[in-house]
């Protein structure tokens, strides 16, 4: 089971990065959403794989009776996920307005900042 | 006492900046008291610190660090604090008539006041550390005061070459210092002084050496480092005067004479320090004689007169170390007064350029009197008190200390640079105030006003009593300051002016014969008016120094950037990749990876077939992103989707619950935006596809497979070990017993780690804040503005039916789901309360609860539109938000008030006074924060982008139809 999740892992791995090199935004901006599951994914690995039981102490008892998922790993992804979320979102904003103000979604060509045909700065006093 | 010492000046330097730059005179008076009251506490300090007594006020700053503001006055700081205050008041009362209306004066005096307090602070400190934080202020306030006249080009040139060298110099220092720390155990100055012999017994020595001299020999103008000096004549003259003549380059000696009981004596500081002072003191003293600007001169001969303590402190006896020290006085008194008096000249004649002064006497006789009592301190005359420490600079010369060529030459090399010092000062009297009158002066010279001219007065008149008396003026003060330094060493010396015929006393006959026979063998030279000395003009500091930094910060910062940078974000992206892949798999790889076997069996043919699933939607999203956008989020979604069902397999609900949420409101935003983002790319043939993009595929898929493929293989590496003992057990013990809650995960979210739990929504409201921020002035690219295929098929409908109006059938579109999803609002706003209340014995909690809420009000606008829903219900997203950043920060700042750190939950019953017995978590509150902001954040993204649809596009405007567009 632990080799089929590795797999999972590496899949959504490999796909990130893939789109995430791509030239165009949009492309880059689905990368970066599947980064987010496949990083809150690896970090769940930390807490190994436990089936049906999770981490909530029963009404009477005062502690977990018996093993329980890791806890810690849970509380990380969660605050991954919105991490994630808050930066995806301000991604796709960003996109939309670099796209409104460049007129184009391919990073080549975004080159307000540094023009391609840039005359070198002076080279010496 | 010492701490007021030290804070009046930097206090008062806060305080000068808030006065009106038109108030001059108020200005300058406030500075002057400050500076006074500074100097009548060091007179009032003087019964403390003598007969080797020491003043100590220690404060804890950083204790692990072994640092401390430890500040320590014993006789020798007490000596430099007294110039620095002296010469200060002197200093502050002769600008105040120097400087000009429409120099900003504030400003000046705020610098000079800092600067004072930089300097206390570099000789007050009793901790290596902190005189190194001051030592770089002194380099700092120094470069904001040469480049005070800023709009000048050659300020600003001086005062970058200044703080490059004197920056450079401290920072190696500040490592020779660490070293030294190292190598004591503690950067108290007392426990340094106490373990001389430790240090010049240790292998560091010499680095030690090295780098604290640089930082010394760099402060103080020692050749090779003099350069920065003379270029730093661009500031105004009362800055001159007493920067870069009494106190900032005296630090360097300074530094020197105070590590010299614990550095001196050994042969490499013989050589290096001497070395350095011999050669300054020549070539300074050669130099000075050529230059054509009075204050050009007047920095060459400081820099002199700073080899000539150098070479004092270089030999290591303790009666050079006497002389030193009397000289490091008797140049600050008559060094100040001649810059000063350069001041004046300056100020009333319009220049400096000795080849245009002359005959100056018969204007202002006063002036002039005065400069030339001071040069001929400045040039040994005796009955001054230059000829003092000369004198006794001479008899140290003479005397052996080391066999080794460089002593045996000292003499020499002393009694002609005493013979340059005489002809350097009797040029600057000579052809400043003699001669015909001057020419063509750009105005016509006359007496400085009365006060401008007392500070002269008062040094000169110190110069002279202290030449005639030493012993009964200066003596005690000056025996305080080398017992300090010296303890029980000291020697036996006499301050005489008269110590019979002697060896020193000829040689000073010479050179002060020698230097007036110089003086007229020169003089047809000089008067050709050539700019700096024979041949080694053309060898120029600054030129050289100008080139290293081109070619340092921008040439070679050039290439290197050409050579390895690029301007184009996929090849960094690709760097970056494949860096962290190396980065990963280097270590891995020398330190051996042992993969444990492989388990393919056992797997559930329910996981099987869910991750074969995800595996499916994440390559497809992937394969389709180019040519399908639609369908590549689609999948996107699936792969989500099963993230989120392989959370609730594996024992992780709230995540679960999180991620479907987020990955609802995630989808929402991209099909809303999807709409702005340029129309997709044609699909082309296969064979159509260069080879070169073929290649490039290739080679972003194998790299993507690299990291893929290595983080699969550090996961399963993770799964098949054992759990270690981690913290999550101690999380996990407490829970209930410390933060009353069963559900172990929102318990570490709202209590444990609840002040990152307080970040994180701080950042969403951020993110929310942003959006907010860059949509507002979004408009709709001109392509998306058409609209969509399927309302015009709608419309087009409605055209055709004369039964029908314009926009019926938008309006009846989906009209079961939408009145659905109307009747949905309470439902989902039942869900978003459950969740929020079970949040903390069961999964749900704040945040899941805000998401849910916030698709509540989502479905509403997909409903109902934007304007419907706005006109029934009212939404404050940013009201929501900060109400609920204020509750959350409250909740946390609440437990202070009970005497806890900062948000810890009061939840097992604990019993709070005056409320009683709480059966709730104060968790809670925090959580219905978190959940107020949540909401507010989301929804406030989400209403940003539903606006774009009311909003009139920018160019193209076709208002009946975007009216209609606004009401789909």
């Amino acid at each position: 089971m632990e080799a089929w999740f590795a797999l999972l892992v590496g899949v959504f791995f490999t796909v990130a990065v893939y789109l995430m090199l791509s030239k165009f935004i949009i492309r880059v901006l689905l990368g970066v959403a599947v980064l987010g599951n496949a990083v809150n994914l690896l970090i769940f690995t930390g807490g190994r794989l436990m089936r049906g039981v999770p981490p909530v102490i029963a009404d009477d008892a005062q502690v977990l009776a018996g093993p329980a998922a890791n806890a810690l790993p849970q509380a990380l992804i969660l605050t991954a996920i919105v991490i994630s979320f808050s930066f995806f979102a301000f991604l796709l904003v960003l996109s939309w307005r670099a796209y409104d103000d460049l007129e184009t979604d391919n990073t080549d060509e975004m080159r307000v900042a540094e023009p391609v045909n840039e005359p070198a700065p002076p080279l010496g006093y | 006492m010492l701490l007021i010492f030290l804070l009046a000046p930097f206090g008062g330097s806060l305080l000068v900046l808030f006065f009106p730059s038109d108030q001059r005179g108020a200005t300058a008076w406030f500075a002057g008291a400050i500076a006074f009251v500074c100097f009548l506490l060091a007179a009032g300090i003087y019964p403390f610190v003598t007969a080797g007594g020491v003043l100590r006020f220690e404060l804890d700053w950083i204790p692990e660090l072994g640092l401390n503001l430890t500040l320590r006055m014993d006789g020798f700081a007490w000596l430099f604090a007294t110039l620095i205050t002296a010469i200060g008041v002197l200093v502050v009362l002769y600008a105040r008539y120097y400087m000009a209306a429409e120099d900003p004066i504030p400003r000046f005096f705020a610098l000079f006041l800092a600067f004072m307090g930089s300097m206390l602070g570099v000789v007050l400190s009793g901790n290596l550390i902190l005189l190194a934080v001051f030592w770089e202020l002194t380099s700092i306030v120094s470069f904001l005061l040469i480049g005070y006249w800023h709009h000048n080009a050659h300020a600003r040139d001086g005062a970058r070459i200044a703080l490059t060298m004197t920056g450079m110099g401290g920072l190696s220092m500040l490592i020779g210092l660490l070293l030294i720390g190292r190598v004591v155990g503690s950067y108290e100055l007392d426990a340094v002084l106490a373990s001389g012999d430790a240090i010049r017994n240790d292998p560091l020595y010499l680095p030690i050496l090295i780098l604290i001299l640089f930082g010394a020999l760099t402060k103080s103008a020692q050749f090779p480092f003099h350069f920065w000096l003379p270029h730093a004549m661009a500031a105004p003259t009362p800055v001159s005067a007493y920067l870069h003549s009494a106190t900032m380059v005296k630090a360097g000696v300074f530094l020197l004479a105070r590590l010299w009981p614990v550095m001196a004596g050994t042969e490499a500081w013989f050589w290096i320090v001497g070395l350095a002072g011999l050669s300054t003191l020549l070539l300074g003293a050669y130099f000075a004689i050529f230059q054509q600007d009075l204050k050009g001169l007047l920095a060459y001969s400081t820099i002199s007169h700073l080899g000539l303590i150098t070479v004092l402190l270089s030999l290591g006896s303790p009666l050079a170390a006497v002389a030193a020290v009397f000289h490091i006085v008797n140049h600050a008194t008559f060094k100040a007064s001649l810059f000063m008096a350069a001041g004046i000249i300056d100020h009333e004649t319009g220049t400096r350029d000795m080849r245009r002064l002359s005959g100056l006497f018969r204007y202002m006789p006063i002036t002039a009197t005065l400069a030339m009592v001071a040069s001929a301190a400045m040039a040994g005359v005796p009955l001054l008190n230059g000829f003092l420490s000369k004198e006794m600079f001479f008899a140290e010369a003479i005397e052996t200390h080391l066999v080794n060529s460089l002593d045996t030459i000292t003499p020499y090399v002393a009694t002609i640079a005493g013979m340059f010092a005489v002809t350097y000062s009797l040029r600057f009297i000579h052809s400043v105030f003699f001669g015909a009158p001057p020419a063509d002066l750009p105005k016509r010279p006359h007496e400085p006003p009365r006060w401008m001219r007392a500070p002269i007065e008062f040094l000169v008149l110190a110069c002279l009593i202290v030449g005639i008396i030493p012993g009964r003026t200066i003596g005690p003060f000056l025996h305080t300051a080398v017992v300090s330094i010296l303890g029980d060493r000291t020697p036996d010396y006499s301050l005489a002016v008269w110590h019979g015929w002697n060896v020193p006393l000829i040689m000073s006959f010479v050179a002060l014969s020698g230097g007036v026979g110089l003086y007229f063998l020169m003089r047809s030279y000089l008067a050709t008016g050539i700019e700096g000395p024979p041949v080694f003009r053309l060898l120029q500091g600054q030129r050289i120094f100008e080139r290293v930094l081109v070619t340092l910060s921008w040439k070679w910062a050039r290439s290197l950037e050409q050579r390895f940078g690029t301007r184009r974000l996929q090849p960094q992206m690709l760097l970056l990749v494949f860096l962290a892949v190396s980065a990963a798999a280097v270590p891995l790889f020398r330190r051996g990876f042992e993969l444990p076997p492989l388990v393919i069996r056992g797997i559930d043919p329910a996981f099987a077939l869910l991750w074969a699933l995800g595996i499916a939607c994440a390559v497809g999203a992937a394969y389709q992103a180019k040519f399908h956008r639609l369908f590549a989020l689609v999948l996107l979604g699936g792969a989500g989707l099963i993230t989120c069902i392989t959370f609730v397999w594996l024992s992780a609900p709230d995540l679960a619950v999180t991620q479907l949420l987020v990955e609802i409101v995630t989808t929402v935003l991209i099909l809303l935006g999807l709409r702005w983002l340029p129309k997709r790319i044609e699909e082309s043939r296969p064979e159509d596809i260069p080879l070169r993009v073929r290649f490039r595929r290739l080679r972003d898929f194998l790299l993507a497979l690299a990291a893929g493929g290595g983080m699969s293989l550090i996961a399963y590496r993770v799964m098949t070990q054992p759990t270690p003992e981690t913290i999550a057990s101690y999380f996990v013990e407490r829970a209930y017993s410390e933060g009353g809650g069963a559900n172990v995960v929102n318990v570490i979210l709202v209590d444990f780690r609840g002040f990152d739990t307080l970040g994180e929504v701080a950042v969403l409201s951020i993110v929310a804040l942003t959006v907010f921020a860059l949509l507002l002035r979004f408009r709709p690219h001109p392509d998306s503005q058409d609209i969509p295929l399927q309302q015009r098929v709608q419309n087009a409908f409605d055209d055709d039916h004369p039964d029908r109006n314009a926009g019926d059938s938008i309006a009846e579109y989906l009209h079961i789901p939408s009145t659905i999803m109307r009747w949905m609002f309470p439902v989902t706003g039942m869900l978003a309360a459950y969740l929020f209340l079970r949040g903390h014995d069961l999964p749900g909690g704040g945040f899941a609860a805000g998401i849910a809420m916030s698709i509540g009000f989502l479905l509403q606008y997909m409903a109902g539109g934007t304007r419907w829903v706005e006109e029934r219900l009212r939404i404050h997203p940013l009201r929501w938000m900060s109400i609920g950043l204020l509750v959350a920060a409250a909740t946390g700042i609440g437990s202070w008030v009970f005497g806890y750190p900062f948000l810890t939950s009061h939840s097992q019953y604990a019993t709070l006074p005056i409320v009683g017995k709480v059966p709730l978590a104060s968790a809670i509150l925090f959580d219905l924060g978190v959940f107020s902001l949540v909401l507010g954040a989301t929804v406030l993204m989400l209403i940003a982008l539903a606006h774009q649809s009311v909003r009139a596009p920018r160019a193209h405007a076709r208002p009946a139809r975007t009216e209609r567009e606004a009401a789909q």
